[in-house]
C-alpha cells in the first residue's frame, strides 16, 4: 500500500469514527490524525524539496482521464508549511474549543471539516487533473464554510459564512472556466494541457487564460478588489480557524496562481506589470484600512490583504524577472514571495491565536475595550509583541528577511534600461515603504492599547492568562518565527529546489543561490540579528547594574500635575489613529457620529467611527442594491397563494413541452414560405 | 570602525554647538559645548521614578531604542573605511533598525496609559511613516545611479560629474537633513522647547522617563543627528585620503550643527495639521532626485 492511500484509509477511518467518540476524544482524535497525516505527507514533502520528487499516477475515470498525482518542490514547500500551522491550529483549537464542550454535534461536524480542509489543501498542492482539482478545491471550500460557521447561531457569524461560500463559488466558477478553455482546446484534463495550450496559443490568448486564473485564485488569496468576503470571515470563526484561514487557506490562492505562472508560457512582462501593481494597491488599501478597525480579528484580517500584497509583490517581481530573463530577479521575486507565504503562516497565525487568548479572557473584540492586559497575560502579550515586530518586517525576526529580499529584487530590477521598468519598480519601492510604516501605525495602536496601559473597561470577570495547552502551540510558532529571523540562509537555502521550477524555464543554471551574493547577505543579516540581540542584552543588563544601586520611586504618571488616576482620561484606539484618520478619510468611507458636549453641565458627550469599505460599496454593496431594486418588479410573483405557484408549475411545464412543438411548426411555416 | 568612533565623537559636542548657535543669536553667552553630554551623564547617575501603570516595556523600550540606534551608526561607513556591518543592502537594514527603535519607543509611550503621551506616539508614529518613503527613494535614485546597493559602495563610487550631479548632491542633502529633523523631532516640525503638552511630539513621549532610561533617551537624539551628519558627509568624503577626509567630516558635522541651530532660532513650527503635508514634499523632492538620476544616465526616452 503506497503513501497515499495510506494517506487516505487514515482520513476516511477517522471520518468514519469521528461521530462515536466521546467528545473528549474528538478533539484529541483529530490532532492525531492531522499529525499523522502531516507526518506522512511531510516525509514525502521533504524528500521533494531536497530534490527527490514523487509521482504517482491514479487510472481514474473515463471522464476525468488519468490523474496524476506529482509532489515537485513547490508543492513541497506548501505542504510542509499548510502541516506546520494544521499542526499547531489543531493544537490550538484542542484548548480553545473546551469552551463549547456542550455543543457535541457541532463539535464533530468541526473536527469533520477540520480533517477535510486539511488533506484537502495537501492534495491542491499534488494533484494534476483539473476535474478532480476542481473536485479537492470545492471540498476545501465546503469543509471551510462548516468551520467558519461554527457559531451558526449568531447571524453575522452566518452572513459571514455564506458571503464567503457565494465569493468562493464565483472563483470557483473562474477556474472551471479556465479548465474548461484548456480542456475544449486540448482534448485533456492533466496540468500538462496547460502548458500546450500556452505554448501553442499566441501569448495573448494564454494571457487571457492567466488571468481567468488569477480572478479564480485571487478571491481565495484576497487580492484587491477580490478581498470583500475577508474581513467578514475572519472575525466570524473561532480564533484557530482564522488562524488556520489568514496563515494557509488563503495562501492556497498564491500557491495556484505560482503553479499557473510555472505552467503557463506568456508575455510574462505583461502579467509581472499586472501583478505588481494590483499587489501594491493590495497592500496599501489593506494596510490602510485595517488601521481604522475597532475589532481586533477585522483589523488582523486587513492585514492578510495587505501581506498578500508583499507575497504579490514578490511574485510580479519574479515574473518579470522571467519575461527579462534575469535570473536574480526570479531569485528575490519568488523567492521572496515564497519566504514571506511561511513567514505570513507563522504570525499571522500566532496573532490570531492571541487574538483568541485575548477573546476567551474578555469575550470582547473592541479594541476600545481593552488595555494593561499585559499585567495579566503575561505570555499572550510578549507572543503578540514578537509576532507584531514580525508583520511589521523588523529586524531581527522572520518578517524582515522576506522584506529584505522583495526590496532587493526592486533595487536589482530599478537598473533596468526599460523606463516603464523603472516607474513600475519605483513604484512598488514607495508602496512597500508605505506599507511598512503604515504597519508600524497600526501594530503599536493595537499592541499599545490591547496589552499596556489601565484597562479600559470592567469585565465580570478578572482577564487570566491562558493555559499551557494553549500557548504551546503559540511558542511552536514563535520558535520558527525567531528561527528564520536568526539563521535565514538556512530557510532560504530550502528554496533552491522550488527556485529552479521557475528559473528552468528561462536559463539551465544548476544551482540559483551560488552566483549570487544573496546567501552571503543572509548569513551577515543573521549575524545582524544576533549582534542586535546581544547589544540590547549587553545595555539592559548594564542599566540594571546602574539602577540597582539607585533609588528606585513608584509613582503615578505625569498629568499635568493632576494626580487622581483615571482610566477615563488615557488616549484610546480611535484617537492614537486621528492625525491619520484625518490624513487619508477622502480616500477612505469613514461614517462618524457625533454628540458634542454642550452645557455647563455637559451629559452623554459620543463620538462614533464606522469605517467602510469603499471597493465593497462600489464592487458588491451598490450593484447588489440594484438588482434588489430590478427583481422587486417581479416581486408580484411570490404573492404566498399555492395555486399561483402550481399555476406557474403547470405553466412551465406546458411551456416545455410547447416549444419544440411550437418551432417545428415555425419551421414548416418557414419551409412553406421557401416553397412559394 | 572608524565611522563609529568618529560618530561617538561628534555626537558628544553635537547638541553643544545646536544650544550655542541658537544662544548665539538670540543674543545670549550660552552654555558650553559640553553642557548637554553632562546633562546626560548626570541623568545616567540619577535614579529613577517610573509609573505603576507601566509594565516590562516601559523598562525595555529605551534600551532597545538605543541599542537600534547604535546598531544604524554600525551600518554606517567612512569614506575608504566600510561600516562595521556592511553588506548589499544595508540601508534597508540600517531603515528598518531605526523603525524597531521607533517603534518600542511609542509602546513605551503607551505604557504609561498617559492622556498625553499617546498623542506624542500617534504623531511621531505619522511623521516618521510619512518620512520613510523619501529615504528609501533617495537611497534607490543614488542606488540606481552606482549600480550598488550598500551604504559602502554607493559612496565610494559615487562622484559628481555634471552640473546635474551637483544640483541633485545639494537637494540629497537637503532631503537628509529634513529626515534627520523630522526623525529627531525637531524645529520645522517640532518645538523641542515649548512648554505645552498637547503641542509636543517627541517631548510628550518621554514624559515619565527619568534616570537612566531618558539619559539613553536624550544621549540617542545626539547619536541620531550625529549619524544623519555622517551621512551627509560620506556624499562629500568620497575616496580622499584621512588628512583630508576626516577634517571635512569633522567639519561637515559642525556645519550641520550650526544649520540645525539657525533653522531652529529662525523658524516656527508648523502648524501640527500642516505637518503631513510637509513631510510628504520631502518624498517628492527624493523623486526630483530620483528623475535628476534617470537624465544624468541618459535612460529618458
Amino acid at each position: 500500500m503506497n503513501i497515499l492511500q495510506t494517506h487516505i484509509a487514515i482520513l476516511l477511518l477517522a471520518l468514519a469514527a469521528m461521530p462515536f467518540l466521546q467528545v473528549k476524544w474528538k478533539g484529541i482524535g483529530t490532532v492525531i490524525v492531522v499529525l499523522l497525516i502531516s507526518l506522512l505527507s511531510g516525509f514525502v514533502a521533504l524528500n521533494a524539496l531536497l530534490g527527490k520528487p514523487f509521482e504517482h499516477v491514479f487510472e481514474g475515470t473515463f471522464v476525468t482521464g488519468a490523474i496524476p498525482i506529482r509532489m515537485d518542490a513547490l508543492s513541497a514547500w506548501f505542504v510542509l508549511l499548510i502541516n506546520f500551522t494544521i499542526i499547531t491550529g489543531a493544537l490550538y483549537g484542542l484548548q480553545y474549543m473546551k469552551a463549547y464542550r456542550k455543543e457535541v454535534s457541532n463539535l464533530t461536524m468541526h473536527c469533520t471539516a477540520y480533517l477535510l480542509v486539511h488533506s484537502a489543501l495537501l492534495f491542491i498542492c499534488l494533484i494534476q487533473n483539473a476535474l478532480a482539482f476542481l473536485f479537492v478545491w470545492e471540498i476545501m471550500t465546503l469543509s471551510c464554510f462548516v468551520l467558519i460557521v461554527f457559531e451558526y447561531h449568531k447571524q453575522t457569524t452566518l452572513k459571514a459564512g455564506i458571503n464567503f461560500l457565494i465569493q468562493s463559488h464565483l472563483g470557483v466558477l473562474f477556474l472551471t472556466i479556465g479548465f474548461i478553455w484548456v480542456y475544449y482546446r486540448t482534448g485533456s484534463y492533466d496540468f500538462e494541457a496547460i502548458k500546450q495550450f500556452s505554448v501553442s496559443f499566441a501569448p495573448i490568448v494564454s494571457l487571457g487564460l492567466f488571468f481567468c486564473f488569477f480572478i479564480g485564485f485571487g478571491i481565495k488569496a484576497g487580492f484587491v478588489p477580490f478581498h470583500t468576503w475577508l474581513p467578514y470571515a475572519h472575525p466570524a470563526s473561532p480564533s484557530h480557524i482564522s488562524g488556520i484561514m489568514s496563515g494557509v487557506i488563503i495562501k492556497i490562492g498564491i500557491f495556484g496562481i505560482l503553479r499557473m505562472i510555472q505552467l503557463i508560457q506568456t508575455d510574462y512582462n505583461v502579467l509581472g506589470y499586472g501583478i505588481l501593481f494590483l499587489s501594491v494597491i493590495s497592500g496599501i488599501y489593506g494596510v490602510m484600512l485595517a488601521i481604522v478597525q475597532h475589532n481586533l480579528k477585522k483589523l488582523l484580517a486587513y492585514h492578510s490583504i495587505e501581506n498578500i500584497g508583499i507575497i504579490g509583490i514578490g511574485i510580479g517581481l519574479g515574473a518579470l524577472g522571467l519575461g527579462q530573463q534575469n535570473t536574480s530577479l526570479v531569485l528575490f521575486g519568488f523567492g521572496g514571495a515564497l519566504l514571506h507565504v511561511l513567514n505570513h503562516s507563522l504570525f499571522k497565525s500566532l496573532l490570531f491565536y492571541a487574538a483568541g487568548n485575548v477573546y476567551q479572557a474578555t469575550h470582547t473584540m473592541n479594541i476600545e475595550h481593552f488595555g494593561g492586559l499585559s499585567k495579566q497575560m503575561p505570555h499572550t502579550s510578549m507572543l503578540f509583541l514578537v509576532a507584531s515586530l514580525a508583520i511589521c518586517g523588523l529586524p531581527p525576526l522572520n518578517g524582515f528577511v522576506s522584506e529584505f529580499m522583495i526590496y532587493s529584487g526592486l533595487l536589482e530590477g530599478i537598473g533596468h534600461k526599460n523606463m516603464l521598468n523603472i516607474l513600475a519598480m519605483l513604484f512598488s519601492i514607495f508602496g512597500l515603504v508605505a506599507i511598512g510604516g503604515l504597519a508600524i501605525l497600526c501594530f503599536t495602536k493595537a499592541f499599545g492599547t490591547i496589552f499596556l496601559g489601565n484597562k479600559r473597561h470592567h469585565f465580570a470577570t478578572l482577564p487570566m492568562e491562558s493555559n499551557f495547552g494553549k500557548l504551546m502551540p503559540m511558542y511552536m510558532a514563535l520558535l520558527l518565527i525567531v528561527g528564520i529571523g536568526f539563521f535565514p540562509d538556512f530557510f532560504v537555502g530550502l528554496l533552491n529546489e522550488p527556485l529552479k521550477l521557475f528559473s528552468s524555464k528561462i536559463a539551465m543554471s544548476a544551482d540559483l543561490l551560488h552566483p549570487t551574493t544573496l546567501p552571503k547577505t543572509l548569513q551577515y543579516i543573521g549575524y545582524c540579528s544576533f549582534g542586535l540581540l546581544l547589544l540590547t542584552a549587553a545595555l539592559f543588563t548594564l542599566r540594571k547594574a546602574i539602577a540597582s544601586k539607585k533609588t528606585v520611586t513608584i509613582a503615578s504618571t505625569w498629568g499635568c500635575g493632576y494626580v487622581g488616576e483615571t482610566e477615563k482620561m488615557q488616549y484610546t484606539a480611535s484617537s492614537f489613529i486621528r492625525s491619520y484618520r484625518k490624513l487619508v478619510e477622502p480616500l477612505l468611507s469613514i461614517k462618524k457620529k457625533k454628540i458634542e458636549l454642550e452645557g455647563i453641565f455637559p451629559t452623554g458627550g459620543k463620538h462614533e467611527t464606522h469605517p467602510h469599505d469603499k471597493i465593497e460599496i462600489l464592487l458588491i454593496e451598490y450593484p447588489w442594491k440594484r438588482m434588489k431594486l430590478f427583481f422587486g418588479r417581479f416581486r408580484f410573483l411570490q404573492n404566498g397563494n399555492a395555486q399561483f405557484y402550481i399555476m406557474y408549475g403547470s405553466v412551465f411545464i406546458t411551456l416545455i413541452i410547447l416549444i419544440p412543438w411550437v418551432l417545428e411548426i415555425i419551421q414548416k411555416i418557414i419551409y412553406f414560405l421557401n416553397q412559394i | 570602525m572608524l565611522s563609529l568612533l568618529l560618530i561617538l565623537l561628534t555626537s558628544l559636542f553635537f547638541m553643544g554647538i545646536v544650544v550655542r548657535t541658537k544662544s548665539i543669536t538670540s543674543g545670549r553667552k550660552g552654555p558650553g559645548l559640553l553642557q548637554p553630554m553632562k546633562d546626560v551623564i548626570r541623568l545616567w547617575k540619577k535614579g529613577a521614578v517610573y509609573s505603576r501603570t507601566t509594565s516590562f516595556i516601559f523598562q525595555l523600550a529605551p534600551t532597545v531604542y538605543f541599542a537600534s540606534i547604535i546598531m544604524a551608526i554600525l551600518v554606517v561607513p567612512f569614506g575608504q573605511n566600510k561600516g562595521f556591518i556592511s553588506f548589499d543592502g544595508d540601508f534597508i537594514f540600517f531603515a528598518y533598525v531605526l523603525a524597531l527603535g521607533k517603534f518600542f519607543s511609542i509602546i513605551g509611550a503607551l505604557d504609561t496609559g498617559s492622556s498625553f503621551e499617546g498623542m506624542g506616539a500617534s504623531r511621531e508614529a505619522l511623521y516618521s511613516l510619512l518620512a520613510e518613503p523619501a529615504f528609501f527613494i533617495l537611497m534607490g535614485s543614488f542606488a540606481l545611479y552606482t549600480g550598488h546597493t550598500s551604504f559602502y559602495d554607493i559612496f565610494t563610487s559615487l562622484h559628481f560629474g555634471s552640473y546635474i550631479s551637483y544640483a541633485l548632491g545639494v537637494l540629497a542633502t537637503f532631503v537628509l537633513i529634513m529626515i534627520a529633523m523630522v526623525e529627531n523631532s525637531r524645529m520645522p516640525i517640532d518645538d523641542p522647547k515649548t512648554h505645552l503638552e498637547l503641542t509636543m511630539v517627541h517631548e510628550v513621549m518621554i514624559l515619565d522617563n527619568s534616570g537612566f532610561d531618558l539619559g539613553l533617551i536624550l544621549y540617542g537624539t545626539q547619536l541620531k543627528f550625529a549619524m544623519y551628519g555622517a551621512l551627509i558627509a560620506n556624499f562629500f568624503i568620497g575616496s580622499s585620503l584621512y588628512y583630508f577626509s576626516i577634517p571635512l567630516f569633522l567639519f561637515v558635522q559642525l556645519a550641520f550643527a550650526v544649520l540645525v541651530g539657525i533653522l531652529e532660532s529662525f523658524s516656527a513650527r508648523f502648524r501640527m495639521g500642516n505637518n503631513p503635508q510637509f513631510i510628504f514634499t520631502l518624498t517628492s523632492i527624493s523623486i526630483l532626485i530620483f528623475f535628476g538620476v534617470l537624465l544624468i544616465m541618459g535612460k529618458f526616452i
